[in-house]
Parts: structure tokens; C-alpha cells; sequence
């Protein structure tokens, strides 16, 4: 009857345990839950380069954007053009981007459409610096949250410099240079 | 009213543009054509860690436990494991992982301001709950980084159970770092390190995937290295598992002691009827736990001691001290090249003597983490001491419920069959 009695007891014991362990974990992580993804703050970026060699895919997850309503259309774009090529034109030798991944288009003179192709795209800034330095800045970096695959630690977060990475809501998973989003969908 | 409406439109306007705070060098063109902007492409995310992969997570553990319990076979294991291994490893590509949710989890609690989805949660309670009834069910063949072991481990040996005891130190150092380095703020450890997620992804740097080969070649002869002497959820699952209300059993039916399944277990989790010659005086035996146990709170601490004598060291594993301690050296002119780093900090306008403000702040933190690690340390070796003096008269072959896998390896060798 006694053996009987401890076994009930320990029963009960690990029951509760149970029960309070989760309930614990619950009530300690419970307010603030919504999956996360690895998103980086293009205000805070530095241009380092790393975002390219860092991420656990290869190419990184890490894709430019070209905002087109700041961009301002120039013919020598900074951004796509080598510096110092002597022909404004889509020469491969007048490109910056180390794969070609922009494309130029004539729109009306004197303006240039700047595409970027993003399987072709590396994430390596340099479009992002020259343009910050000599134009309105309207190519930024961001994870594209359809090909990263959300390591529970970011590769590319650990090494950062500037510090840019942090994890936002799945409701918005972008950081929009302007935060401005009306030009992220097309309106419904 | 003209003049009213006028005013309102001018006023929307101006803080329409002080929203869009960006200063433009050019100004953006008035096309004359009826050139449309496109709009940029930024897809939703791809529904990574969703209800149904906890939910497959749930139903891979209640499988292992009913191959354990109720089939008791070792090949439904080993397909369960091949399953784990394609889904949770090359599918799911490693994250998140149970092993790495308790990081989430530890973050959850000591950081403010950190969040946690429930899937995490879901991901870090299900095995330890499991084990809590089962033993360690999801050791024996649900966690991708043990399946991948389980499945090298093709002409294991087994070591010395005092090298064992020893090497599996290693579990609890790791849990305990993986701590600091969370609490602190300075990163999650487990998966920085953890060498099977690389070969998931076929990614990463090559250190880390040398790293993860050499693993897997010890652990063809050295069964699941990992596992035992590193694995940090481990030890947790141990603490669990001891408790456990069902646990695998050698022989379904009482126990003949025909010794085949004694060199079945590569993991030295099979305790044995006790030897003769251990069973000594129990006055002795006494003796030497009272002994042990007034010696221990000494011990533990001694060991905070020593834990807080390696915050210095220990606390570079915060970037922010780390950097501080390098833009020290570069203005004292100790070094001379600047890492991306430093320079980055550099054009950033914050000043030294803040940063070595927040590093300060930051040491703080592993004084008090250092030595709580340290006392942490000695108390489980001294628990591990205390139970190696407590003879168990023991008489038939029984896994030790805290190290055994449940993975099944001694199935095979044991005769007895059921209700025999």
C-alpha cells in the first residue's frame, strides 16, 4: 500500500512539473509572441561588403533595391557607372556591379531607368556606396525574406560592424529606407 | 471655405514630405511620357518554422516512443532517424532546432525586450517534455544533429566510463557558456558552433565544415561525440530523462542476466549488476558521502572563485568588449592596423570613452555570470562524485536512465523474448 502511495506521489509529482515547466516557459516568453525574421536597417548600414561573403547561402540572401521615387533617373548614375569610364553607356566595362546585375533603360531624356536584376545580385553594396556618395542614395540593402532561410543566429548579424541587423515581425518583415511602403505593393 | 481647404492641403503636403526624411541631392523627375514607377520586390517570408513543422516534430516523437516502447525495433529507429536527417537536417536546413530553441528560450527570460514565437517554445518544451515521460526519445532518433551521428557510427568502441565521465563534463561547461554568452548579450553560442547544421546547408565557412567532418570521422568509431560530451540540451533532456516515468527497457520480460547486451552499448549507458568487491562496508561508504557533502559547499565555493577569476578572458566573447579593448589598443598605438570593425566605430561619431562605458557595463554582467558558471561547475562535479561513492546494489542489466539515447542498439542482443 505505502509503494503504492510513493508511486502516486511521483506521478503527481512529474505531472506538475510538467505542468509548471511549460507554464513557466509560457509565461515568460507568451506576451511577445511573433515569429521573427532577420531584417538590417539600411540608415545604419556602412556598405562593409560582408553581407556578401557572410551569409550562409552562396549568393547571400542580402539583395539591393533601388527605391525608384527617390532615385533620381540620372544619366551618370554613380551606382551603375564605373567611375572615371569615358562613355556614358551599358558597356561591360563601364559597369559597376561586379555581376551586372543593373540594368539601364532610357525612359525620356535626360532620364535612365535603374533595374536590378536580384538572381543576378550579390548583396556587395558598392552600387549602394557610390550612389549614398554622389546621388540621392535610393539603392539600400535588404534581406529578401522569400530566399533566407532565418538561421536562429545570422551569420551575417554576428560579423556586422555597424550593427545594422535586427529581427522583425513576420506582419513586417522589410525596412523601407523612407518607410514609406506604397511603393513595396502594387495597390490592390 | 476656399481659402480653408487651400490651407489644408498645403499644410497635408508639408507633412506629407517631412515624413520622407531622406535629403535628395537631385530632385526626383516630372516625366512628360506616362512613365509608371514600378514597385519594388519584396516578397513575404517563405513560412519557415509553421505550426505543422512542430506538429511534425510531435508526431516524429511519439513515433520514436511507440518504436521504443511498444515495437522495440532498432531498424524503426534507424528509419525514423533517416527521416529526421532529410527533414529537420536537409529539408528544414537545421533551424530551428530544439538544441538551439534554448537559446531563444534563455534569451526570452534574461534580455529584455527579446520575443519568442510559440513554435520556438513548441520546438524547445515537446522533447524535454517527452523525455520527462519517455526517457530520451528525442535523442534516439528526432534531433538531426544525433541522427546524423547515429548513422556514422558504424564500428563503434567504447572508452573507459572514467574517461566518459570525465569527457562528458564538456555537456555542462557548454550549457553553461552557452548561458553567459546569452545572458550577456553576446550571442548564441550553440549554433555558432554547432557543426552538422553546415553540412545541412553545405555552406559556411571551412573551418566549421572541417570541424563537422572530423566530428563525424571520431564519431564512426567514437559513437555520437557530440552528444555525450558536448551536446547542451542534453543535459537538460539527462535531467529530465532521469526522472522519467517509462523508460527503454534491455529485456521485455524479467531480466536473465546472460550478459550478451553488456557490450551492446556504445555509450556506456548500460549500468551493470553491481561487482562484488564494490560493495563494501556501508559504514565506510557513509562515511564518505558525509565527507563529500561537507566538503562540497567548499568546493562550489572554490569554483565560483575560479569562475570569477576567468571574467576577464571570458567576457571577450561580447563584440562590444572586444571591440572596446581593440580601439584601446589602436589609440595607444599597440597595433598598428585598424580592423572593419574599428573603423566602422570610428565613423560612427560615438566616442571611445563611451564604448569603454558600455564595456564596463558589459564586464559587470560577467563578473557576476563567471562565477555563478564556476559554482555551477563545481556543483554538478561534486554531485557527479557524490554519486559515484552511492553504491546501488544493483542486480540485473538496466540503462542509466539519465545517458541512455533509447536508441535501441541493445534491442538485438537480448534473448529474452516477451512474456517469456
Amino acid at each position: 500500500m505505502s509503494e503504492r502511495k510513493k508511486l502516486d506521489r511521483r506521478d503527481f509529482m512529474r505531472t506538475a512539473a510538467a505542468f509548471s515547466f511549460t507554464g513557466a516557459t509560457w509565461m515568460a516568453v507568451g506576451q511577445k509572441a511573433e515569429a521573427k525574421y532577420w531584417q538590417l536597417d539600411p540608415a545604419k548600414c556602412t556598405q562593409c561588403g560582408r553581407c556578401t561573403t557572410h551569409c550562409v547561402l552562396n549568393p547571400s540572401a542580402v539583395k539591393c533595391l533601388n527605391q525608384f521615387d527617390i532615385c533620381g533617373y540620372c544619366d551618370l548614375c554613380f551606382g551603375y557607372l564605373q567611375p572615371g569610364s569615358r562613355d556614358l553607356d551599358t558597356g561591360a566595362e563601364n559597369q559597376l556591379c561586379p555581376t551586372a546585375a543593373i540594368e539601364r533603360k532610357f525612359i525620356e531624356a535626360p532620364y535612365y531607368e535603374y533595374k536590378i536584376h536580384e538572381d543576378k545580385c550579390i548583396g556587395c553594396a558598392k552600387c549602394v556606396k557610390a550612389c549614398l556618395v554622389f546621388g540621392n542614395g535610393s539603392f539600400y540593402l535588404q534581406i529578401r525574406q522569400d530566399i533566407c532561410i532565418n538561421c536562429n543566429e545570422c551569420s551575417i548579424a554576428k560579423s556586422c560592424p555597424s550593427d545594422c541587423f535586427s529581427e522583425v515581425p513576420e506582419s513586417d518583415p522589410y525596412m523601407y529606407l523612407t518607410g514609406d511602403t506604397y511603393l513595396a505593393h502594387p495597390p490592390a | 471655405m476656399k481659402y480653408l481647404s487651400l490651407a489644408i492641403a498645403t499644410l497635408s503636403t508639408l507633412l506629407l514630405q517631412s515624413a520622407v526624411a531622406i535629403e535628395l541631392k537631385f530632385a526626383p523627375p516630372d516625366f512628360e511620357t506616362d512613365y509608371g514607377m514600378p514597385y519594388l520586390f519584396t516578397p513575404q517570408p517563405d513560412g519557415r518554422n509553421t505550426p505543422w513543422e512542430a506538429l511534425i516534430l510531435f508526431g516524429a516523437l511519439s513515433a520514436t516512443t511507440w518504436m521504443v516502447f511498444k515495437a522495440r525495433s532498432r531498424r524503426g529507429l534507424f528509419a525514423i532517424s533517416v527521416f529526421s536527417l532529410l527533414f529537420f537536417g536537409f529539408y528544414r536546413q537545421g533551424c530551428i532546432c530544439p538544441v538551439g530553441s534554448t537559446q531563444n528560450v534563455m534569451a526570452a527570460v534574461f534580455l529584455p525586450n527579446v520575443g519568442i514565437s510559440w513554435i520556438i517554445v513548441a520546438f524547445f518544451v515537446l522533447p524535454l517534455l517527452f523525455s520527462l515521460f519517455f526517457g530520451r526519445v528525442f535523442c534516439a532518433s528526432v534531433c538531426p544533429l544525433g541522427a546524423m551521428q547515429e548513422l556514422v557510427a558504424i564500428a563503434p568502441i567504447r572508452i573507459s566510463p572514467a574517461l566518459e565521465r570525465v569527457l562528458g563534463l564538456g555537456k555542462y561547461l557548454y550549457l553553461g557558456l552557452a548561458t553567459l554568452g546569452v545572458a550577456t548579450g553576446s550571442g548564441f553560442f550553440i549554433c555558432r558552433y554547432d557543426p552538422f547544421v553546415r553540412i545541412y546547408r553545405m555552406a559556411d565557412n571551412y573551418s566549421m565544415l572541417i570541424a563537422a567532418a572530423l566530428i563525424l570521422l571520431i564519431g564512426v568509431f567514437i559513437a555520437r561525440p557530440y552528444c555525450r560530451f558536448l551536446c547542451p540540451y542534453g543535459v537538460l533532456l539527462g535531467w529530465m530523462s532521469r526522472f522519467s516515468k517509462h523508460h527503454l527497457e534491455i529485456p521485455p520480460s524479467p531480466c536473465v542476466e546472460c550478459r550478451l547486451c553488456e557490450d551492446s552499448c556504445p555509450y556506456n549507458a548500460i549500468d551493470m549488476p553491481t561487482p562484488q568487491h564494490l560493495v563494501g562496508d556501508p559504514a565506510e561508504g557513509k562515511r564518505r558521502v558525509r565527507k563529500l557533502l561537507f566538503l562540497s559547499p567548499l568546493f562550489i565555493l572554490l569554483g565560483a572563485l575560479g569562475g570569477y577569476m576567468m571574467y576577464e578572458p571570458l567576457s571577450h566573447m561580447n563584440p562590444t568588449v572586444s571591440l572596446s579593448e581593440r580601439i584601446a589598443k589602436e589609440d595607444r598605438k599597440l597595433v598598428q592596423e585598424s580592423i572593419l570593425e574599428s573603423e566602422t566605430f570610428r565613423v560612427e561619431g560615438k566616442t571611445a570613452a563611451e564604448l569603454h562605458t558600455e564595456s564596463l557595463a558589459i564586464k559587470e554582467q560577467f563578473k557576476i555570470g563567471s562565477a555563478l558558471l564556476g559554482a555551477f561547475m563545481a556543483l554538478i562535479i561534486s554531485i557527479k562524485l557524490v554519486e559515484l561513492s552511492v553504491v546501488k546494489k544493483r542486480t540485473i542489466y538496466e540503462p542509466h536512465k539519465e545517458t541512455c539515447f533509447s536508441c535501441g542498439r541493445c534491442y538485438p542482443y537480448c534473448p529474452v523474448e516477451e512474456g517469456a
